[in-house]
């Protein structure tokens, strides 16, 4: 079953933008867990597209303005939640943010 | 007669038919829709055939077949049909295209472990609460939506939607269907005791005037955490609550008064408890505590020991009940097991030192607002002697108190103290 693993956390968060996983990576790339993944510019950078009436409009900063935002994101791959759950708990931003486990979807086989 | 052994039939093994089809069909409707089909069919034949020997193992192979007959329909591919008509017990009678002929040909004792699987996948700490009670109630206990509905005072469509939720979650996020392993169990475990804790004071706490679906909610937990404690004899704590919540339930008759007021356990009719109730509470207890790992509810369960087993409320060994809650308040600190332990320990060495405990208490600001904080504190002033500090402080848990009965009580006490 694949996961989107959303690394949230609040502005404090971003102290930690540079510090790498931990070797959390190396882990789950060697168990063949992790299928990718990134961190991401602070929201501050990010615009919001929305398409009304053929018209394309934009806005300034992330989509909703919540406390909590998303900082970083990973694709892997678990036999269930529970193993979800494990290798979420092990990387190292869960101790300072929150991290959402996100099933895909059910995809047609070879899709991703 | 038919129907009396299907509702029996219908307590004893709902759960572990629902729980079987669930492993075999991994589609947690079809399931309980098979289950329910089985008891239906179980109503006709029986009246017709007689009652197989093996109730249990019939209903079980009757909902099998009705799986098969609608995947069938619903031209599931053949590898799904045939693992589920295998199912796992290797003697079963093969599918024959309608219900068992023969009494308890197949064996289901080789599948024990489905309810235990249910109940760990119903309580996943991934599900909210509600969703985990509710879920439970349902494919454990055989309750209907409307009635788990109406034991929880929400009306029937958000149960519906609340039920419907939780299995998607569990489908879409693949929580799995499995006792969790080792290394996770002790971390579990206790979400299952929480839910079926829960269950049991939901019944409890519910009035005499109450609905019966809630009152009995209170036996479906006691009924479910048997099966759990026969199912985890390595987990004291599982025998644990087994044995709190029996030595609760040999109390109830005497909880409240032919006007629906509460009883103070001081002054219930002790004649009035099940001593059969006791007696086992008691003998679960004691055998669970050899195993020396004690927990919240061996220790819950030893306290509520040393008051079912004391003849009059006199009798009461209060030094232990103090020495008890001193236990628990180091396993479990929260408030509410301090303010308890200051009962009983104003109980064993005298109002003053309870009162002392609970003005530490009252000044950490913890509690603030709780109303059975005022409530033992007047308690705790009254036994001092001190009946206008205790009126006074009645009075402020009469304006926090939450319930009628609460109320009543109090009201009573203030009386009983100015009169």
């Amino acid at each position: 079953v694949k996961y989107l693993l959303l690394i949230c956390g609040d502005e404090s968060a971003e102290a930690h933008a540079n510090d790498g996983c931990e070797g959390w990576s190396e882990e789950m790339l060697s168990r063949g867990v992790l299928e990718g993944g990134a961190g991401l510019a602070p929201p501050t950078d990010a615009t919001a597209v929305r398409v009304r009436d053929h018209e394309v409009l934009l806005t300034d900063g992330p989509f909703a303005e919540t406390k909590e935002q998303v900082g970083g994101f990973c694709l892997i791959d678990c036999e269930d939640l529970d193993e979800a759950i494990e290798v979420a708990s092990k990387h190292p931003a869960a101790k300072y943010g929150t991290i959402e486990i996100r099933p895909l979807l059910g995809l047609p086989p070879g899709t991703l | 007669v038919t129907e009396q052994a299907v509702a029996q039939a219908f307590r004893d093994e709902w759960g572990q038919v629902v729980a079987t089809l669930i492993r075999v069909t991994g589609d947690w409707d079809l399931a309980e829709e098979c289950a329910q089909d089985a008891f239906a069919i179980a109503l006709e034949r029986w009246a017709r055939d007689g009652i197989p020997d093996r109730p249990g193992a019939w209903l079980t192979t009757t909902a099998r077949n009705r799986a098969i007959d609608r995947l069938r329909r619903e031209a599931v591919g053949a590898a799904k049909l045939r693992e589920v008509a295998a199912m796992s017990y290797e003697s079963g009678p093969p599918y024959d295209g309608g219900v068992p002929s023969d009494n308890g040909a197949s064996d289901d004792s080789a599948v024990p472990d489905d309810r235990l699987r249910l109940m760990f996948t119903c309580c996943h700490p991934a599900l909210a609460l509600e969703a985990r009670v509710a879920l439970t109630l349902r494919t454990l206990a055989g309750l209907t939506t409307a009635e788990i509905a109406r034991a929880f005072l929400v009306a029937e469509p958000t149960m519906s939607k609340r039920l419907a939720r939780a299995k998607q979650k569990i489908k879409n996020a693949a929580i799995p269907y499995r006792v969790p392993p080792a290394h996770v169990l002790p971390g579990r475990t206790p979400a299952v005791l929480a839910v079926l804790y829960l269950l049991f004071n939901e019944g409890y706490a519910a009035s005499a005037g109450a609905d019966l679906v809630r009152r009995g909610l209170s036996a479906e937990a006691i009924r479910l955490a048997r099966v759990l404690a026969q199912l985890m004899p390595d987990e004291p704590e599982a025998a644990g609550l087994l044995a709190l919540m029996l030595l609760h339930d040999a109390r109830s008759a005497s909880r409240l008064d032919d006007a629906d007021d509460l009883v103070t356990l001081e002054d219930q009719d002790r004649s009035r408890w099940d001593g059969e109730k006791i007696a086992e509470g008691v003998a679960l207890l004691d055998e669970a505590l050899r195993r020396r790992e004690p927990g919240p509810y061996q220790i819950q369960a030893a306290i509520a020991a040393c008051h079912a087993t004391a003849r009059e409320a006199g009798e009461t060994d209060w030094a232990q009940i103090a020495g008890l809650y001193s236990r628990l308040s180091q396993l479990t600190p929260t408030p509410v097991v301090a303010l308890n332990r200051a009962v009983a320990v104003g109980m064993a060495k005298g109002p003053a030192t309870g009162l002392q405990l609970v003005d530490e208490l009252a000044a950490s600001g913890v509690l603030t607002g709780y109303h059975l904080l005022a409530a033992t504190r007047a308690d705790l002033l009254r036994r001092a002697g001190r009946p206008g500090e205790a009126v006074e402080a009645y009075g402020d848990a009469l304006q926090q108190a939450t319930t009628d009965a609460e109320r009543t009580f109090l009201r009573r006490r203030i009386q009983e103290l100015t009169s």
